[in-house]
C-alpha cells in the first residue's frame, strides 16, 4: 500500500518562498495570481495492508518526524 | 567542569565550539550522534552549528531524532545545561527542548556577517557575564533563522524573561527580533548567532567569551 502525505504551512504562517514564487510568476507575465503557498509531498511504500491501520501509522509518523506541527499541517492520502 | 559537543554528519562548528569551551576551562569530549550515552559527569552539552544531514526534510529535523538526543533529553530534564548554536538551535527546537521554529529567512537570503545583538536578559548562567542591555557582536551564518513561535508562547517567553538575545535591527524576520531563547529552567539556550566564532580577538572579536566564562563558573560538578 502506498501513502501520500501532503504537508503545508498552517494558515497564517507567512511563506516567504511562496511569496517569491508569486513575484517570479508576475515577472513572467502571469497575472492574477494573488497567493502562492509552497508545501511538500512525501510518498511512502508500506507493507501494511489494512487501510485504517496504515493511515493511523502514517499519522504517527507525521507527528513524530514528517511534519513540524508548530507551523505545518498534514493530510494523509492512501493511494 | 565537563562539556560534551555533539557531532552529526554535516556539523561544521563542532571544533570551534570545543575550542571556545576549552578556552573557558572546560574538559571537552566530542560525542558522535550514534552514541546513546553522554560521558559521565557532563555539565554542559553543546549542539554545534553546521548543516546536519544536509538540512534534509527541515533544518535540524533528522539530527533531532538521532540516538544521542535521547541522552541529551535526559540530561536536560535532569537540570543539565545545554547550548545549541545555529543548526544546534534548530535541533533543540526540533526536539521540543526549546519552543518555536526557525523558518527560512524572510528575505530568502543566506545571511553571513557579523551582527549586533542586545543581551536581552542577564538572568541566566549564559548571560550573567554581560551588563544588562549590553550590545555584543557575533557572526551569523544561516538560511533558516527566522524565529516563529505561537502568540501564547511568545507572551510566555517575554513574561518569563526568556528572550536571551535580540538582533538590534531586524535581520531575518524573526518575531520580536529574537536571536536566542532560554528554556523554562533557564539552563538550555538556543541562539542563531555564533558566540564561539567571537571568542578570540585574533579572529575578529571576543564578545562571545563572557558566555562561555559564565558557563564555566557554574561549579555544578563540584
Amino acid at each position: 500500500m502506498k501513502a501520500r502525505v501532503h504537508i503545508m504551512l498552517k494558515t497564517g504562517v507567512l511563506d516567504p518562498q511562496g511569496e517569491a514564487v508569486r513575484h517570479a510568476l508576475g515577472s513572467l507575465g502571469f497575472e492574477g495570481v494573488s497567493s502562492v503557498r509552497q508545501g511538500k509531498v512525501i510518498e511512502l511504500e508500506l507493507s501494511e495492508t489494512d487501510p485504517a491501520k496504515a493511515e493511523a501509522e502514517v499519522a504517527r509518523m507525521c507527528e513524530a518526524l514528517l511534519a513540524n506541527t508548530v507551523i505545518e499541517r498534514y493530510d494523509v492520502e492512501l493511494v | 567542569m565537563k562539556a560534551a559537543v555533539l557531532v552529526f554528519p554535516g556539523s561544521n562548528c563542532d571544533r570551534d565550539l570545543a575550542v571556545a569551551l576549552r578556552q573557558a576551562g572546560f574538559d571537552v569530549k566530542m560525542v558522535w550522534h550514534k552514541d546513546t550515552e553522554l560521558p559521565s559527569g557532563v555539565d554542559v552539552v553543546g549542539v554545534p552549528g553546521g548543516f546536519s544531514y544536509g538540512d534534509y526534510l527541515r533544518s535540524g529535523a533528522i539530527a533531532a531524532r538521532s540516538p544521542i538526543i535521547a541522552a541529551l533529553r535526559r540530561h536536560a530534564l535532569e537540570g543539565g545545561y545545554a547550548i545549541g548554536i545555529c543548526n544546534g538551535f534548530q535541533v533543540l527546537t526540533e526536539t521540543g527542548l526549546l519552543p518555536g521554529v526557525l523558518m527560512r529567512n524572510a528575505n530568502l537570503k543566506f545571511i553571513c556577517r557579523p551582527v549586533e545583538l542586545e543581551v536581552a536578559t542577564t538572568n541566566s548562567d549564559f548571560t550573567k557575564g554581560y551588563e544588562p542591555g549590553a550590545r555584543v557582536t557575533f557572526p551569523v551564518a544561516h538560511h533558516d533563522g527566522n524565529y516563529v513561535v505561537p502568540g501564547d508562547v511568545l507572551a510566555a517567553l517575554r513574561g518569563e524573561d526568556r528572550v536571551a538575545f535580540r538582533y538590534v535591527e531586524d535581520l531575518n524576520g524573526s518575531v520580536d527580533r529574537i536571536a536566542g531563547v532560554l528554556s523554562e529552567n533557564r539552563r538550555v539556550l538556543g541562539l542563531m548567532p555564533h558566540p564561539e566564532r567571537a571568542a578570540d580577538e585574533a579572529l575578529g572579536g571576543a564578545d562571545g567569551r563572557a558566555l562561555f566564562a559564565g558557563l564555566a563558573s557554574l561549579g555544578v560538578s563540584a
